[in-house]
């Protein structure tokens, strides 16, 4: 696979760099929508290779595009509800696992004897219940559009085989109702967006000239390699400095400005548009979807009625500010102290996509002059 | 090394088991009773593939000697550790070769030759004979190839769905050479850091293969015994050597952050330097894993004085298990404690211990 060092090349990474030093001559702001991409910029160290300077810099805003981040407290609390009844095979995508809830996390109800499995396609959940018809199977069903189209197929195969026994904890957001949201929010700084890949390879990115037009705003469809994040920030500055607003696709060798058609046409019948509450932002109008009435059968909440559910969110997780882009990670209080990896606060922390784990992980609660420091002395060892 | 039983290598590709055994194609209770039962899988199965002197007596204890030619300072070392990986056979060895060389390479990174191992058994009730027969072979072969002896051991039943088929326990003594003095906590500012192959093997040809996530690939598990590297990178550089490790769970990045932590030194490494198979490579961006967590059962990292890392690379590439050893990186006196990449961009990240498992991602 030729991508893997195509598109990671140090040489051609320091020249599209240069061109964006040469061509930047503001300080702009760019929020990058998706978590992956968070996670490539802060692991590449793409942001220490954009222009930094008193009077020209690009700074990235990292996004709320991380699906189990912002999946909600008391949907999290009424999954840990429904894994640890008896009766119940629980499946998930490894990385819900660990998500704190109000007092637990899909792990410890595990240890506790919850019969919780990670599962590596909903489908593989839909098998697991044509297997075991005297369990109630439930696939905790989270994510962006990206992860949408699977979860809509795995109702659309239970219902087609007639199971009874499989449902669908469904929280399902959408992208571009959450740009809108940021953009019309009173303190908002983004000026461009790198949209995510993934998601546009799903839908295309048909659905964002009218946000383009109506914010003005450039808007610019970018894949995850190194490469691919330098040339979508190269292409939003261009825009940028020129002043347009256009919606320009740098992923071209994904994505389309169809899309997938067949996949949209399934989550046009299984799903529909619903307001959604995303964690630690609130709830936005019709940014998410709910299934359709055709599937509701399939309605894990609808199915299990969990009562009782009071959530409570640390009182000092910041992963609200950190998900609007309003603060770095680094910035909250918390951050490295009392929440970390092994004992997170917020969800941020604990995902692979989350942007407080990325600087956690990545190290970037040391300054960029330390860690250079330590590089330096090394090639001189 | 040992002269090694050749008598202890019986042929078990067609294995049946004699009579009475045959009665019981499958593991009974009956089987960890210490009955009859127990003892014909001790004579019919554990002792013709293990033989040797020390076992043949078939003590409470093995009686061994660890003078003379082997017996080095008189100092000795010590390591037990606990196999209960599935699937049990996998591209490239079983739960049996890793039981061996896991203690082996434990000794082995320690600085110890190798000599005697014992091997606990604790087995499902149901589990297929010929299973374990084919275990138990693999293990004899491992031990061969190690140049160790299987001396004692043990074997429990367990009810049906009590374990998950066979979970192996070996301990093992080796002894230690003069003047030679390794540890995690040796590890000196301005040492040179060196791995004997690429990373991730073992650990994605186990994924490759787990219920519910089979892929095609041509990934095999990297599982083998050390010792026989480790022992031509003392001949040839001894002294030199401040530490070594074997990166198996948690992977390069544990092993260097736990060296990070006992020498209290940074330990900084060039990521375009470390190998990785393009397939494993692969098979991880799939999943959204990093090589560096991801598990080794046969490769080893060491952290040598600067002046002998020409020799010590030049040593490992000689070696069959170390054709493709490279230099990853240095150890300086910044940054103690903690592991720093230079990443193929240019940049400085911090690669932070692993917390937990690595969890597949959700897109």
């Amino acid at each position: 696979m030729k991508y893997l060092t195509e598109f990671r090349n140090g040489e051609v990474a320091q020249r599209i760099a240069r061109e964006i030093h040469a061509i930047t001559t503001r300080h702009w702001k760019i929020m990058e929508v998706c978590g992956g991409q968070t996670h490539s910029i802060i692991k590449n160290g793409i942001d220490q290779m954009l222009p930094s300077g008193p009077t020209a810099s690009v700074e990235m805003i990292h996004g709320p595009g991380c699906p189990v981040c912002v999946t909600p407290l008391e949907l999290i609390d009424k999954a840990l509800a429904i894994a640890a009844q008896p009766g119940v095979i629980f499946c998930s995508f490894g990385d819900m696992l660990r998500v704190p809830g109000t007092d637990s996390d899909l792990f410890q109800v595990k240890g506790a004897g919850g019969d919780v499995r990670i599962v590596y396609s909903p489908l593989d959940a839909v098998d697991l219940a044509a297997r075991n018809p005297d369990k109630q199977v439930v696939f905790f069903g989270v994510g962006f559009e990206t992860t949408a189209p699977a979860n809509a197929m795995s109702v659309h195969v239970a219902k087609r085989r007639g199971l009874k026994n499989f449902s669908l904890l469904v929280s399902h957001v959408l992208v571009p109702p959450a740009i809108s949201a940021i953009l019309d929010s009173p303190g908002n700084q983004v000026q461009a967006f790198l949209l995510a890949g993934h998601v546009s390879s799903v839908m295309g990115y048909w659905e964002y000239p009218p946000l383009a037009e109506k914010y003005k705003i450039p808007l610019v469809v970018t894949g995850f390699e190194p490469l691919d994040l330098l040339d979508g920030i190269r292409r939003a500055v261009i825009q940028l400095e020129k002043g347009s607003h256009e919606v320009e696709n740098a992923y071209e060798r994904i994505v389309t400005f169809e899309g997938n058609q067949h996949a949209q046409k399934l989550l046009a019948e299984v799903f529909e548009v619903t307001d959604r509450a995303w964690r630690g932002i609130g709830v936005i109008p019709n940014s998410g979807w709910r299934l359709a009435p055709a599937y509701q059968e399939f309605d894990a909440e609808a199915r299990f009625q969990i009562q009782g559910i009071h959530t409570v969110e640390s009182a000092l997780c910041r992963a609200g500010d950190v998900l609007r882009g309003a603060i770095k990670p680094a910035e909250c209080a918390a951050f490295g102290k009392q929440c970390t990896p092994r004992h997170p606060l917020g969800a941020t922390m604990v995902s692979s996509e989350g942007a407080c784990a990325a600087y956690f992980n990545y190290g970037r609660f040391l300054s960029v002059d330390e860690l250079a420091t330590a590089g330096s002395a090394l090639s001189n060892a | 090394m040992p002269e090694i039983d050749k008598l202890a290598t019986p042929d078990f590709s067609n294995w049946s088991c004699p009579l009475p055994l045959a009665d019981y194609p499958t593991i009974v209770m009956g089987h960890g009773g210490g009955g009859k039962l127990g003892n014909e899988l001790v004579e019919h199965l554990f002792l013709p593939a293990f033989r040797n002197p020390a076992l043949e007596n078939l003590g409470d204890a093995a009686v061994l000697s660890l003078t003379g030619k082997d017996g080095g300072s008189g100092r000795i070392a010590m390591s037990t550790d606990s196999f209960v990986v599935q699937p049990l056979f996998f591209p490239g060895g079983s739960i049996g070769e890793l039981a061996v060389n896991g203690t082996v390479n434990d000794l082995a990174v320690s600085g110890a030759i190798p000599k005697y191992l014992s091997a606990s058994f604790i087995l499902e009730e149901g589990f297929p004979l010929a299973q374990l027969a084919a275990i138990v072979e693999s293990m004899a072969a491992a031990a061969n190839t190690a140049g160790v002896q299987i001396v004692t051991g043990d074997t429990k039943v367990v009810e049906r769905g009590h374990g998950d088929g066979c979970y192996i326990n070996t301990a093992g003594i080796g002894v230690l050479r003069d003047g030679i003095n390794v540890g995690p906590h040796l590890a000196k500012p301005g040492d040179a850091i060196l791995v004997s192959g690429t990373i991730g093997d073992h650990g994605m040809a186990i994924m490759s293969v787990r219920e519910g996530l089979e892929f095609e690939s041509q990934i095999r598990s990297d599982c083998a015994a050390l010792n026989g590297l480790i022992d031509a990178v003392l001949t040839a550089a001894g002294p030199s050597v401040h530490a070594m490790r074997d990166p198996t769970r948690g992977g390069l990045s544990s092993t260097l952050n736990e060296i990070a932590n006992s020498s209290n030194v940074g330990v900084h490494i060039d990521e375009a330097r470390v190998p990785v198979l393009t397939e494993v490579q692969s098979a991880c961006e799939l999943l959204g894993l990093d090589p560096v967590y991801v598990a080794n059962e046969g490769k080893a990292v060491f952290f040598v004085a600067p002046e002998a890392a020409d020799l010590v690379l030049a040593t490992l590439r000689d070696h069959p298990l170390g054709r493709n050893a490279a230099l990853i990186g240095h150890v300086t006196s910044q940054h103690r404690g903690m592991l720093v990449a230079r990443t193929i961009m240019g940049s400085n990240r911090v690669i932070a211990p692993q917390i937990g498992e690595q969890l597949p991602r959700i897109c």
